[in-house]
């Protein structure tokens, strides 16, 4: 237990020097591509903001089985059965067919490759599920078919939720899925959360449509009331073009009115119909429809044929610059909801920071200082071992970019007091063992091998309960369990390649001394 | 050497107290949960302004609709804490407190920290809490079940029980608010108390094994007298860092550190009163050892 080969004692050295430079490099700013390595900074100390958004897909649903329900009566129709009595309910689709024609319903819906019901081979499922009730039949969503769509819009709105955080322009936001409905977006040092909060609550769905009395138009209308809350008006439901027409939007001043408004220019498809509308519209009211207000409802006075044209309102020069800015990043699928938010200040992350790092050098005194007055060498052998412990621990989370949060420091200032533990044990058994055998050597030979199980055991448990907190906790509580799980590894290597290295070269070389410890 | 064992009646006793109280607080107290597993809204602001005192500060708050808010002075004298339920989950809350203050009490205030959950997200940090804490204690006392016999096994998770049930109880107590961190708190308290317990049986494993004639009631005394340096050292610099922690770490880890300090002395008190004092009571002997090394 005491004898160390060179090639032993080099490995030791090197390995503990490696990772001294590697939790170093954090102090410098290199560039070498190897020393480079950082700590990442949680939010919690250097500021910023943690959303947790989730995708609101009951709209979704509900416009989905309405494009539904016109494409199975155009399927029928065509086979000459008619499809009454269909009605549309949040989830569901309920309509009659004639007795005789029910079996062809039945069998196209169950057919693998119908026309209407797509079959997902790998899960051996239709996208619907048809019931035949007595009364009527009832189309919804099989679960195979819901988790298609979540996924689908999920897709969707990851999509344009990165685009809007790129426009405003934050570094490093990180943005990933979470479930099928959910999405997490983390931005580092943020200066305005409100706004970008503001721009993901959007949903950002515009569409252009004639303003109209007519309440039998064909397409039906839609009652929608101004953005100032105030007004009213009937809109037809035809949509003439949608945000998706939409190439380009920018913010600008109208040089005449010497108001903030949005330019636009559409696309080839968009900018025919709008050439088209305005100019068999001529007089009408044109509403400008965003998320179900109307921002504006301007009188067609011309013909509008170059594809460009703004939108004005009660802008202020902000509020143009985001209606622009989402505008151009496109609408989400479905309305988004924060469902958890966690902000910090970066003068609050500072501030945290600064009593972590006070915190850990004051636990750090206060242990070495007791081990030292307790155990003399020995304590001084702990208190080397113990400092190079943690610059191994900081190496380590610095090689894989771990990222430190201010339980996390907590974790490393109770490694700290709690790494003394399996030195302490080693020691009291080397004493104990001492009282009955006379030569040095062999009573520190058995303390290490008879203190071993309670030290591996001690640890164990302790890793057992920062592995569950690692799967189970969330955000900063995580960043806890990664320094206390890798503190005990760390912990166990000190002790015993280093504390024992150490411990080995003063036994040899005192070992006739009497009460060595 | 201290006659540890004289005292396992009257500690057990203690012990059977604090655990019914605490159980009895967590019933009819329960705990006050904070806003991760309540839902709701929490702000820390800081004012610039000295001359701006609580209680304005406070019935400014009461007039914004928000229904239940607490605000309460945050370490410093400038900082305050506020927290409400949000029960409509307004969506521009905070930029509405935001021009609220800034009209009544000038641009004074900084808005350092700002957390909201939704009833749903806290509804499920909560199970997760849960869980988290159960699976605990089911792998410790898988491990121990491998490790020892069950006699350890039992003794093991009756301590680990009375820490976890007795930190809890206090928190009812005092009303002293739960949070994420202190679930963490909760999890290296099992961990804590555990290896504390763990390191006593390893020595009255190894006595059993040595000595024939000498009965448990003996033993574990001379177990725990054995270990007893250690026992000292490790939870006194254990509870320097926490202390170190409590006093310096900020307001933010104060929860956590105090509950890891009760933890702490309570794992230790533990693993001596509760978990050897069961090893006498279920009168473990060198047989019980001896059986399992043969097998």
């Amino acid at each position: 237990m005491l004898y160390f080969s060179k090639l032993r004692i080099l490995f030791i050295s090197l390995f503990s020097l490696l990772f001294i430079l590697i939790a170093s490099s954090n102090l410098f700013k290199v560039d070498d591509g190897f020393f480079d390595k950082k700590i990442n900074l949680g939010l919690d100390l250097q500021g910023g903001s943690y959303l947790l958004l989730e995708i609101d897909n009951d709209p979704v649903i509900e416009q989905k089985l309405q494009n539904l329900t016109t494409t199975i009566r155009n399927y029928f129709k065509d086979k000459d059965i008619k499809i009454n009595n269909i009605k549309i309910d949040k989830q569901n689709i309920f309509f009659n067919v004639l007795d005789q024609n029910k079996k062809i319903i039945i069998d196209t819906f169950e057919d693998e490759n119908s026309d209407i019901n797509p079959y997902y081979p790998r899960f051996k499922s239709h996208q619907l599920i048809l019931e035949d009730t007595g009364l009527n039949f009832k189309v919804s969503f099989s679960k195979q078919g819901l988790i298609a769509l979540k996924t689908s819009s999920q897709d969707q709105a990851i999509e344009i939720v990165r685009r809007r955080i790129d426009e405003v322009g934050t570094n490093e936001p990180n943005i990933l899925k979470r479930g099928n409905n959910r999405i997490l977006v983390e931005l580092p040092g943020l200066d305005d959360p409100m706004r970008v909060k503001s721009l993901l609550g959007k949903t950002a769905n515009l569409t252009f449509r004639f303003v109209t009395n007519d309440n039998n138009d064909s397409f039906g209308v839609d009652k929608l009331k101004f953005e100032d809350g105030l007004d009213e008006a009937t809109v037809s439901k035809r949509i003439i073009i949608s945000g998706d027409n939409l190439l380009d939007a920018q913010p600008k001043m109208d040089t005449q009115t010497n108001q903030t408004i949005v330019s636009f220019s559409l696309d080839r498809v968009g900018a025919k119909r709008f050439g088209k509308a305005t100019s068999t519209g001529i007089g009408k009211q044109l509403a400008i429809v965003l998320d179900g207000k109307i921002i504006s409802a301007p009188v067609v006075r011309d013909t509008i044929a170059s594809g460009s044209g703004q939108i004005s309102g009660d802008f202020t020069f902000q509020t143009a610059t985001d209606l622009a800015l989402l505008l151009r990043s496109g609408a989400l699928p479905a309305p988004l909801n924060i469902i958890e938010e966690r902000t910090v200040g970066p003068d609050l992350g500072q501030d945290s920071i600064n009593a972590g790092m006070i915190a850990l050098a004051i636990g750090f005194l206060l242990v070495i200082i007791f081990m030292f007055v307790k155990y003399r060498i020995f304590g001084l052998i702990t208190n080397v071992t113990l400092i190079i412990n943690l610059f191994i621990l900081l190496g380590i989370l610095t090689l894989f970019e771990a990222t430190l949060t201010l339980p996390g420091i907590a974790g490393i200032i109770l490694t700290v007091g709690m790494a003394v533990d399996a030195n302490v044990l080693i020691f009291e058994r080397i004493k104990e063992e001492l009282k009955d055998e006379k030569n040095n050597i062999i009573a520190f030979d058995s303390g290490y091998t008879k203190s071993r199980t309670a030290i591996i055991d001690a640890n164990i448990t302790t890793l057992l309960a920062a592995i569950i907190l690692f799967f189970m906790g969330s955000g900063p509580v995580k960043g806890f369990s990664v320094t206390l799980g890798v503190g005990i590894f760390t912990t166990l290597f000190s002790v015993y390649f280093i504390a024992r290295l150490f411990t080995s070269i003063y036994v040899s070389k005192n070992r006739n001394k009497e009460k060595l410890i | 050497m201290i006659a540890f064992n004289k005292y396992y009646n009257h500690f057990n006793a203690v012990s059977t107290f604090l655990i019914v109280a605490s159980l009895i607080l967590l019933v009819f107290k329960g705990l006050n949960f904070g806003i991760d597993f309540k839902g709701g809204t929490l702000i820390e602001l800081r004012s610039t302004d000295t001359k701006i005192s609580v209680s304005s500060l406070r019935d400014k708050f009461s007039q914004m609709n928000l229904g239940d808010v607490s605000v309460k002075k945050f370490g410093n004298d400038t900082d305050y804490l506020i927290k409400f339920e949000n029960k409509d989950n307004k969506k521009n809350i905070i930029e509405e407190i935001k021009s609220n203050l800034d009209k009544s009490f000038g641009n004074n205030f900084n808005f350092r920290r700002v957390e909201n959950v939704g009833p749903k997200v806290s509804a499920e940090l909560l199970k997760s809490g849960v869980i988290a804490i159960s699976l605990s204690l089911a792998i410790m006392l898988f491990y121990i079940w491998i490790r020892f016999e069950w006699q350890f096994s039992l003794g093991a998770i009756l301590a680990l029980f009375h820490d976890v049930i007795v930190t809890l109880g206090v928190f009812s107590l005092f009303s002293l608010e739960i949070n994420l961190s202190i679930i963490a708190a909760v999890l290296t308290i099992v961990g804590y108390s555990m290896n504390d317990t763990v390191v006593i049986f390893d020595r009255v494993r190894e006595n059993l094994r040595k000595y024939a004639d000498i009965k448990i009631y003996e033993l574990t005394n001379i177990s725990i007298n054995e270990t007893l340096s250690r026992t000292i050292i490790t939870s006194a610099t254990t509870l320097l860092a926490l202390l170190a922690i409590y006093l310096f770490g900020g307001e933010i880890l104060k929860g956590f550190s105090l509950a890891m300090i009760m933890g702490v002395i309570f794992g230790t008190y533990s693993s001596i009163y509760i978990a050897n004092a069961v090893l006498v009571r279920l009168k473990v002997s060198q047989k019980t050892v001896l059986r399992e090394d043969k097998e």
